[in-house]
């Protein structure tokens, strides 16, 4: 069972963002960088499948020189080796671009024996568009199970076999199997990610980093990066700082005065 | 300006990046699975089995022993990062961590025969069992020739009686053993023969009496022991016969680095509480921070805990290169529990009535820092070595 895990580092989550002023892309130098949550989580199911399955897991990476600290820690965890594309041409790639390139090095991999599964984390807390996993799906021209909050591998003798997952809606879940082959990905209710031992942080440096850039890919410049991209951010507004709640004061109406509010709110 | 060797300069605060790698996964586990449930365990004073189980599950229990015997294959200092890191947001599971590694596993691990090492340190590399070190007396801390609690040997066992105070983790539910030191017999120039015996947990006659109530620590687990006509067999005996006294002295020794580290772990979380509530709290219409009265005390706190930073990292340095470190460690010990006393009270200071109340967590910091100029060697026995060391 080969498994391919996409990580991406992001700023880190808890801080205020910014945007360079120059060409409207996020400031990644003002912020520590930290691995993005949801992909710890796509990193810990695929780990476990391992464990469950045998095979190997491999993180591929895509982002500036700075994502080796994602990558190491994703060693760290336990994943065995690494794929981390690296090429300036890549500044500015908006999701489609993200894809092309993800796909183009998945497809590198064919000579090596292939994947049966990709996982991703089903959005990145920076950009929060949660399209990647699709689009990935749909240039692989493989099955797409988006948003699992389970998933269960039946792996045949020799390769292949099914995935099936528990696809978190709003409002329960939908199971959904598919052939391997397949891309999946995972919301945080899957699991809990492990914290690297120092056993696997010293075992780490010893586990082989392939660097990509776009010309190993045979992507062309052209397709990535600012000029490649089909959207782009034309201006930006920091948000208004938070306004002052209501406050409500129990003068023993305090229950119908909340219902009130809430329902002006159309929450209820 | 010529060519400097970095083998030339000395390492100063920097970390390997394995060992930064270390660090900031302890951090971001003490950030995210310590602070946000500490405080309620610590109210309750209820030992945190699950933190706990993490913890093992990070191998932090093992890391400095080798993989062979379940290690991580680190080494003290690794220990030692871990500590600070732990205790920069809490101290109860800091010295739960130290106090399992270095005087629960590391005394088995030095001098164990091969049979005990395979025996323990496996499940306490794992942290499914925590070990503890059953030294002090109720009448006799520091001095530990003082030692009443008496062990002979009848046939193929050893009849342990005695009282042991003040023992960390020693009854917990997963406390799987307690070393006691103990009298077993009298030296040629009359002075008591100690030796250290292993007595596994629910050895009929061993009893744990209560928790102690106490000051600060709340969440990590100390009692009285009492041993009437405890038997063990005669192959629990650690190490040779007659040497306890010397090896729990080189334990201290190597306790009083990890010690430091807690100091050195607390005084920086007081400073990280103080900028966060220096920079939000508003007092006459701008963060308390902007007036230089708060902003030099902070200023000083970060002082102090660099400066005791760079005392342990010298100690856990030269003892790993195998040189003498006695008095490093003494003076990394003596100035970083002090220095965590006056951060603690600067920091209650700085957070003003605040400051005074339970839920924040500079009260908890306040609360354990005192422990520390006292555990393990208080601050006049480090004088004192220190003194003697300097020949006076």
């Amino acid at each position: 069972m080969n498994i391919v895990v996409c990580v991406k580092q992001v700023p880190d989550t808890w801080s205020e963002k910014r945007l360079n002023d120059e060409d409207n892309t996020l400031d990644r130098a003002a912020t520590d960088p930290v691995m993005n949550e949801m992909d710890e989580y796509a990193v810990e199911e695929a780990l476990r499948i391992k464990e469950m399955h045998g095979g190997e897991v491999t993180v591929l990476c895509m982002g500036p020189d700075a994502a080796t600290e994602t990558v190491r820690k994703s060693l760290s965890m336990g994943v065995d080796k690494a794929i981390h594309v690296l090429d300036e041409g890549l500044h500015g790639s908006d999701a489609l671009a993200t894809s092309l390139v993800l796909s183009a090095a998945l497809g590198t991999l064919a000579d090596s024996g292939g994947f049966d599964l990709v996982v991703l984390g089903s959005e990145s807390s920076d950009a929060r568009m949660s399209v990647v996993p699709a689009m990935l799906a749909e240039r692989l021209g493989l099955p797409q199970l988006t948003f699992a909050k389970e998933v269960s591998i039946d792996a045949a003798d020799g390769g292949g076999g099914t995935v099936t997952i528990k696809r978190l809606t709003d409002d329960g879940y939908q199971v959904i199997e598919a052939s391997l082959p397949a891309v999946v990905s995972v919301v945080e209710k899957i699991n809990e990610p492990r914290y690297p031992s120092f056993k696997g942080i010293m075992a780490a440096k010893k586990k082989p980093v392939d660097t990509k850039s776009l010309a190993d890919l045979g992507v062309e410049s052209a397709d990535v990066g600012l000029g490649g991209a089909w959207s782009a951010v034309e201006s930006f507004e920091t948000a208004p700082p938070r306004q002052a709640g209501t406050i409500v004061t129990d003068e023993g109406d305090g229950a119908s005065k909340l219902a009130e509010f809430l329902a002006s709110k159309k929450f209820i | 300006m010529t060519d400097v060797d970095a083998s030339d300069l000395p390492a100063g605060a920097r970390l390997s990046d394995e060992l930064e790698s270390l660090r900031k996964t302890v951090e971001e586990f003490a950030h995210d699975v310590v602070a946000p449930t500490i405080a309620d365990f610590y109210e309750r004073e209820a030992f945190p089995y699950e933190i706990v189980r993490q913890m093992g599950q990070m191998g932090l229990f093992g890391l400095p022993f080798p993989e062979e015997y379940g290690g991580m294959g680190g080494n003290y200092f690794a220990l030692c990062i871990a500590l600070e890191e732990l205790a920069r947001v809490d101290s109860s599971v800091a010295i739960t961590l130290e106090a399992a590694v270095s005087l629960g596993a590391m005394p088995i691990y030095r001098f164990g025969t091969e049979e005990q090492k395979r025996e323990w340190l496996p499940r306490l590399c794992s942290g499914e069992l925590l070990g503890a070190f059953g030294l002090t007396e109720p009448g006799g801390g520091s001095d530990a020739g003082a030692t009443l609690t008496r062990a002979r040997l009848d046939g193929d066992e050893w009849l342990i009686s005695g009282t042991k105070a003040f023992i960390t983790n020693s009854g917990t539910d997963i406390t799987g053993l307690v070393t006691v030191t103990a009298v077993t017999g009298e030296l040629p120039d009359g002075r008591k023969e100690i030796s250290s015996i292993i007595v596994p947990s629910a050895t009929p006659g061993f009893t744990v009496s209560k928790k102690y109530s106490k000051v600060g620590w709340n969440a990590s687990d100390t009692r009285e022991l009492s041993f009437t006509d405890v038997r063990v067999p005669a192959a629990n005996l650690l190490g040779e016969r007659g040497r306890g006294y010397a090896q729990f002295l080189s334990i201290l020794d190597e306790g009083r680095i990890a010690i430091a580290a807690l100091g050195v772990g607390l005084a920086q979380g007081c400073v990280d509480e103080s900028v966060k509530y220096a920079t939000t709290r508003e007092a006459f219409g701008r963060p308390i921070g902007d007036n230089q009265a708060i902003a030099f005390k902070v200023a000083d706190m970060e002082v102090r805990a660099h400066t005791a930073r760079l005392a342990y990292y010298d100690a856990a340095a030269r003892m790993l290169r195998g040189e003498p470190f006695k008095r490093q460690a003494a003076i990394a010990k003596l100035y970083s529990s002090e220095i965590a006393v006056t951060n603690a009270r600067e920091a209650t200071q700085v957070h003003g009535g605040y400051g005074f109340m339970n839920e924040y967590p500079v009260a908890r910091m306040w609360r354990d820092s005192k422990i520390l100029e006292i555990g393990e060697g208080t601050s006049e026995v480090q004088r004192m070595l220190i003194a003697r060391d300097l020949g006076l």
